[in-house]
């Protein structure tokens, strides 16, 4: 019993450990809402009038619609959108001409999430490197690598140095696969995003490092509002990474992204999620609400689309990452892990629809509910009519870690050829005491059993994920079901 | 090296091991036979410290050490093995990593560092060829959608990976076939030495054939009943159990 305890306590003061906040000198926003706000935002990025127009469009849509509050699986109080800070950003020079210009802090904070944004010198095939583009508060602070992308063609860049720099692909893709008057959350991103990022990947081009995207929420009252646009012309491959990490307060967080993915003809990009926000404490107190669209569209034949998410954070996750399959023999992919613990509720899953011939989709979900919290997958697959042998498979397995959490599946289909052909199976098991008993037998503790166990029904997921990432998705859940087990 | 004295056991509030008692010393096998539901597998259950089984009275010693004190991954650590009548099927999870990540525990609770990759796969070619294992199941999932004979293999091959110092084997003969009986005998025999023991359970005579047990026990009730040499399998395949419970009876 005695290490039972030690375990625990471990648990507790291991729970989050991104949680501190850095004493980084940022500017902020009065808190609240208006069109002053979003002039003052556009005005702060010295956008062309273009993007305050179209901002200014979506704050007025978004003011005539209604929060997603009735069909989603999630209890939380209401938000008070004029309470919350729309702009933070850290306090630097316009121009940073190399790191010694950053903030010692951020970069400390960097140092802290264990990245480096120092551009190592790349090795001889050792490594293989990513570039990363990191975001705190809603602003791109550093982006790395631009220069041996630039070679190639491939842009990779803040949104906001997009805006400027590269006005006509901003104009001709953002908003093109997520509108603004798509929802609630994505109208409030489209009036407020400060920031983000932006890829575009020439034709023919095969992106030679993986690149990635940082994310940091650091000030007190601030919601987080970015926008991600990855285009991939023609014959060009990506593989995209996205991370996030906040400080533990008491206090609830907004974050509310839109990630949109063009993908043209025999194109393929490769979206991979591992999202850790501050989940909340062990009572339910604090955490970040995650409330984020994110929509790819294979616009032309053979273009392919794949979503690889691990949900470990958040202490309230609304998220469905989709493919509208528009080109012949396109492939759209979802693989899916969601760990909820203690008092977090996700309500997560995907949507593929079927619009050109021949084109599939595949939908793997695993979600782990433990603790007192709620775990749902929300699927919807849609086969239009004309979407001649279309083809899915879906697959929704749900493992109980405790008695008191909850697992719940609502897989919507909707054919309109008669020539589809979906199939869908889903599983909901307990962790088995037989099987930690086993692990124990051969000398492995219960943590590490956990570990084992999980890591086991999560790997057709895992195995999606690039290397580097998949070993941190392995760490990432360990530690997020630490002591869950009962 | 195992010393049980008057053990009491039992599951939900009901008493299956009632004042067990046995010697184990180092390099001895010692076969325990008896009819279905006299409370083998709760021994060996309770041996290994699984948590859902109640000890209520008696004393287990294992090299010295209080074994009843003891979590059951410390009790593995310290050298002890249970085949699994029923072995755990682990999804997702491959043999190979399964074993990798025991040996790197065991070796870290004795203040060793992890095994080097190549030694570690040296180790695993060898005890492949002991029990001959095919290659392919040990690189898939643990036990997973295994024939039960394999699974059964598996445990031995398991027990030859890691080691042990004391060796339960649950009815490893059962679901084996002729081929199979005699492999996994002989990974025994092989791992026989003079400082590793073995307790095999089994019911039948055929496998202390090639497992020559230097004491065969009767467990009846929950207690030892009767003990003998290897010759007292024979009396039993002969004879059953009847004539035993009889003798408990008139006792
Ligand atoms: N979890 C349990 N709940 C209730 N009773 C149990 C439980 N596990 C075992 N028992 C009972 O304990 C008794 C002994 O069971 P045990 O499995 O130890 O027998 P065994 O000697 O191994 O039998 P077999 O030869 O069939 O394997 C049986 O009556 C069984 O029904
Ligand atoms: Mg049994």
């Amino acid at each position: 019993m005695a290490e039972q305890n030690d375990i625990l306590e471990e648990h507790i003061s291991s729970e989050y450990k991104y949680g501190f906040s850095s004493d980084i000198e940022t500017e902020t926003a009065p808190p609240g809402l208006s069109e002053d706000i979003v002039r003052f935002i556009s005005a702060k990025k010295n956008e062309p009038k273009w993007m305050l127009d179209y901002r200014l469009k979506a704050y007025r849509h978004w003011q005539t619609m209604e929060e997603p509050r009735h069909w989603p699986l999630l209890k939380y109080p209401e938000i008070n959108f004029q309470n919350i800070i729309y702009y933070a950003a850290p306090k630097q020079k316009p121009e940073l001409k190399d790191l010694s210009e950053v903030d010692p802090e951020l970069l400390a904070t960097f140092e802290k999430l264990g990245i480096s944004l120092e551009e190592q010198k790349r090795l001889t095939g050792v490594q293989s490197n990513i570039a990363i583009d990191a975001v705190i508060d809603s602003v791109s602070v550093k982006t790395t690598f631009k220069e041996v992308l630039a070679e190639k063609g491939i842009i990779f860049c803040s949104f906001s140095e997009a805006v400027q720099e590269h006005p006509e692909l901003i104009k001709k893709y953002m908003g093109s696969v997520v509108p603004y008057t798509d929802n609630f959350y994505a109208a409030l991103n489209a009036a407020v995003f400060s920031d983000g990022s932006f890829c575009y990947i020439p034709k023919g081009v095969r992106c030679p490092m993986e690149l990635s995207t940082y994310f940091r929420i650091n000030t007190s009252g601030t919601g987080q509002f970015e926008r991600t646009l990855i285009v991939a012309d023609e014959g060009s491959y990506v593989s995209y990474l996205e991370g996030c990490t906040a400080p533990m307060r008491d206090e609830n967080q907004l974050h509310a992204a839109v990630v949109e993915i063009v993908s043209h003809k025999n194109a393929e990009v490769k979206y991979s999620t591992v999202q850790n926000w501050y989940p909340g404490d062990k009572n339910g107190k604090g955490g970040i609400y995650n409330f984020v669209t994110k929509r790819g569209i294979c616009l032309e034949e053979n273009s392919k689309i794949s979503w690889t998410q691990v949900e470990t954070g958040s202490s309230i996750t609304w998220k469905y990452p989709s493919v509208i399959l528009k080109g012949d023999n396109s492939v759209g992919e979802f693989y899916s892990v969601a760990v909820t613990n203690n008092y977090q509720q996700a309500d997560t899953g995907t949507k593929m629809t079927h619009i050109g011939k021949n084109t599939r989709s595949t939908i793997i979900s695993k979600g782990i509910s433990a603790g007192h919290s709620n775990n749902s997958y929300r699927g919807l697959v849609r086969i239009n009519k004309g979407a001649k042998n279309a083809r899915n498979f879906s697959q929704c397995d749900s493992l109980l870690m405790s008695d008191k959490c909850g697992a719940h599946t609502f897989p919507y289909i909707e054919i309109k050829d008669k020539t589809a052909i979906v199939e869908h199976e889903a599983t909901t098991s307990k962790i088995g005491e037989d099987q930690i008993f086993y692990c124990k037998q051969r000398g492995i503790d219960t943590e590490k059993a956990i570990g084992l166990i999980v890591n086991g029904y999560c790997k057709e997921v895992f195995n999606q994920l690039p290397m580097e990432f998949a070993v941190e998705a392995q760490k990432l859940l360990a530690v997020s079901l630490e002591g869950s087990v009962g | 090296m195992l010393t049980i004295k008057n053990l009491r056991a039992g599951i939900e509030g009901k008493e299956i091991i009632k004042g067990f008692n046995l010697e184990v010393k180092a390099g001895e096998v010692h076969a325990i036979m008896g009819p279905n539901g006299s409370g083998k597998s709760t021994l060996s259950n309770v041996l290994a410290g699984r948590e859902d089984y109640i000890v209520s009275g008696g004393e287990v010693s294992f090299n010295g050490k209080n074994l009843l004190d003891m979590s059951p991954e410390v009790r593995a650590r310290e050298g002890l093995f249970l085949a699994f009548q029923y072995p755990i099927e682990i999804p997702g999870v491959s043999n190979i990593n399964f074993l990798k990540t025991a040996i790197n525990e065991i070796r870290a609770y004795k203040g060793i560092g992890p095994m080097e990759a190549k030694d570690f796969l040296k180790l695993i070619k060898e005890k492949q060829a002991l029990v001959e294992l095919q290659g392919s199941l040990a690189g898939r999932s643990v036990n997973e959608g295994f024939s039960g004979g394999e699974k059964k293999r598996n445990e031995i091959f398991q027990m030859a990976v890691l080691e042990p110092t004391l060796a339960i084997l649950d009815e490893t003969d059962s679901g084996l076939d002729i081929d199979a009986l005699r492999i996994v005998a002989n990974g025994v025999n092989k791992l026989r030495s003079e400082n590793r023991s073995f307790i095999v359970i089994t019911h039948y005579q055929r496998l202390l054939d090639y497992i020559v047990p230097d004491f065969v026990h009767v467990l009846y009730d929950g207690v030892i009943v009767k003990s003998g040499g290897k010759e007292l399998a024979l009396e039993l395949e002969e004879k059953g159990y009847d004539w035993i419970k009889k003798e408990v009876v008139e006792a």
